[in-house]
């Protein structure tokens, strides 16, 4: 039998976030195309307009009661705004297709999108306004910013960016002053619209992706100097990559909160967050898909024995955004068991 | 491996880390002084690329080393294994694809290290399912191996082996990427013959299922 809940999402997540116990472990169900089958639409349909992107996050706050609100509609919107083609699917994520950045000359004459001016980027700051418009300070609102670092992946593809950052130093570095630039407008314009924090999307930051060599000397200062930008609170999310070897790095960055990997020690990681850090993750999204609903509550309670001790942790999937290929009867199951063993003061079956 | 090859591969495995392709290829060269290039390939290249995925697997190599690594691998063996040469293995006849998808780097980085290990095969870019079964029917693959990203390419795989099956074909499909190294597995469900985490894996995949279907 569950507690009585005492607090409301946003005070859950903060209390959590400060590191001390809430009054139950927060999740956050990072559902972005989930809402086209809320609303029995296609995902390009469902994209097309504020209204259903809004009407679908606050049906799945209902249905799974669990603690954000979540106005990400696709990675690829960022590079839309920079002229980039978006292809959409039937039952996955939107991805990005030709690259903007054909030839690395297009770097010297790329132009910053206007964030009030771009189309694609105004449909999510309606869709951020009405949200908290209905949620008030209730429930926290997670808006989500690529880093100026990540962003090349989209814009001229993985293997080009690659060879860029080894052997075009230069260019390299005006890249990321102008994706800079347009992060930071980007964040703070989604902040201003209501959103409480900003995911900073920065999976080439992993040692998974670069090594930590690498990233201390082509990244971490742009990301430094972005996140002191950025108006508000932001959590890192690495998707899915490593995070161990760079978490004091992370926390240099001065972000708050780290989403981390399903496939790296969680343990290990409270351990060397413990303090710095907040820690969101790290259910396995891909293989989510084919769990029974008691293998889900066993995931649950492993990652809460695990992480949720001492609070500064969010439990969630470990890439950003769940599969569309996730079905109900898993995401009840997940939000079933925080509600049942998520209580704190945790039961000796959820204590380490 | 002897301790002197071991302290070789791990030598040249550094070299490729460092992206230092002069000492890479000086050391390539002194190699040929004394082997064949089919031996340089298996003695040098091939446990060198296996030592940077190994390196990747246990979170100590970054996946930007090992594609990095592994281009420099080709280009160097391409200067004395080039694709005309006859050493070049071109059976069984293999394809790589990456399929309904725009993230190339680890169907790059297979790419590589399988022409850096002698072998020759076609690269169909990026097809849909529909696509593929044609291109390895009308090839007359015996091996295709396919690279997905995304959830839902992943699960595509399994549209691959009906269609395959349907049109009689021999082909053998080893599948790799990151929806594969989340969920085990999921190669099993898709209906693939094989699964590699790593660019060694994948050339290992390869081995042994030529020897499953050489005559």
């Amino acid at each position: 039998m569950t507690q009585q809940q005492t607090m409301s999402s946003m005070q859950r997540v903060l209390t959590s976030l400060s590191h001390k116990e809430p009054d139950r472990v927060p999740f956050f169900l990072l559902l972005s195309m989930h809402g086209a089958k809320e609303l029995g639409l296609s995902i390009k349909d469902y994209f097309s307009k504020a209204d259903y992107v809004v009407e679908g996050q606050l049906r799945m706050l209902n249905k799974y009661r669990h603690d954000c609100l979540y106005p990400f509609f696709y990675a690829p919107i960022e590079v839309e705004a920079f002229g980039g083609e978006v292809i959409y699917y039937e039952d996955g994520p939107p991805n990005s297709g030709a690259s903007v950045i054909q030839k690395d000359s297009d770097i010297r004459v790329l132009n910053i999108p206007v964030v009030q001016d771009t189309a694609c980027l105004s449909k999510v700051l309606t869709t951020i306004s009405a949200l908290k418009e209905k949620a008030g300070d209730e429930t926290p609102i997670i808006a989500v910013a690529v880093s100026p670092f990540s962003l090349p992946v989209m814009q001229m593809g993985f293997s080009r960016y690659i060879e860029l950052m080894y052997e075009s130093p230069e260019l390299f570095d005006h890249l990321m002053s102008i994706n800079q630039e347009f992060c930071v407008s980007w964040a703070n314009a989604q902040l201003q619209a209501g959103a409480t924090a900003v995911c900073y999307f920065n999976p080439l930051a992993s040692p998974t992706i670069i090594s930590r060599e690498m990233y201390l000397s082509r990244g971490f200062q742009t990301d430094k100097q972005t996140l002191a930008r950025i108006k508000g609170p932001t959590a890192t999310h690495l998707a899915s990559g490593h995070c161990l070897p760079i978490l004091d790095d992370l926390a240099d960055t001065g972000t708050a909160a780290v989403g981390v990997s399903s496939l790296e020690n969680l343990s290990k990681i409270k351990t060397a967050c413990q303090g710095k850090l907040s820690i969101i993750g790290n259910l396995n999204g891909v293989e989510m898909r084919r769990w029974t609903p008691q293998q889900a509550v066993n995931k649950v309670k492993n990652a809460i024995a695990t992480a949720a001790p001492g609070g500064g942790f969010i439990l969630s999937d470990n890439h950003g955004e769940i599969p569309f290929q996730v079905g109900d009867d898993v995401l009840l199951a997940i939000s079933e068991a925080v509600h049942q063993w998520g209580q704190y003061p945790l039961v000796q079956e959820v204590t380490p | 491996m002897t301790g002197s090859t071991s302290r070789k591969v791990r030598e040249f495995a550094d070299k490729l880390l460092a992206m230092d392709r002069l000492g890479a290829e000086r050391m390539l060269n002194r190699s040929r002084v004394d082997h064949t290039p089919l031996q340089v390939v298996e003695h040098l290249i091939v446990p060198s690329l296996e030592e940077l995925g190994r390196g990747w697997e246990k979170g100590t190599v970054a996946l930007a080393q090992v594609y990095m690594g592994s281009r420099i691998c080709e280009e160097l063996v391409d200067l004395f294994l080039p694709p005309s040469s006859s050493e070049r293995s071109s059976q069984p006849q293999m394809g790589i694809v990456l399929l309904d998808d725009y993230h190339a780097l680890g169907k790059m980085i297979v790419y590589a290290a399988l022409r850096a290990s002698g072998y020759e095969l076609h690269d169909y870019g990026r097809l849909t399912s529909s696509e593929l079964v044609e291109r390895v029917c009308a090839d007359s693959l015996q091996i295709i191996l396919i690279s997905t990203l995304m959830l839902r390419s992943a699960l595509q795989v399994k549209d691959v082996q009906t269609g395959l099956k349907v049109a009689g074909s021999p082909a053998k499909i080893i599948v790799g990427g990151a929806p594969f190294r989340f969920d085990p597995e999921l190669w099993r469900e898709v209906g693939a013959d094989a699964m590699g985490v790593t660019a060694g894996d994948a050339v290992r995949a390869v081995e042994k299922t030529m020897k499953e279907v050489s005559p």
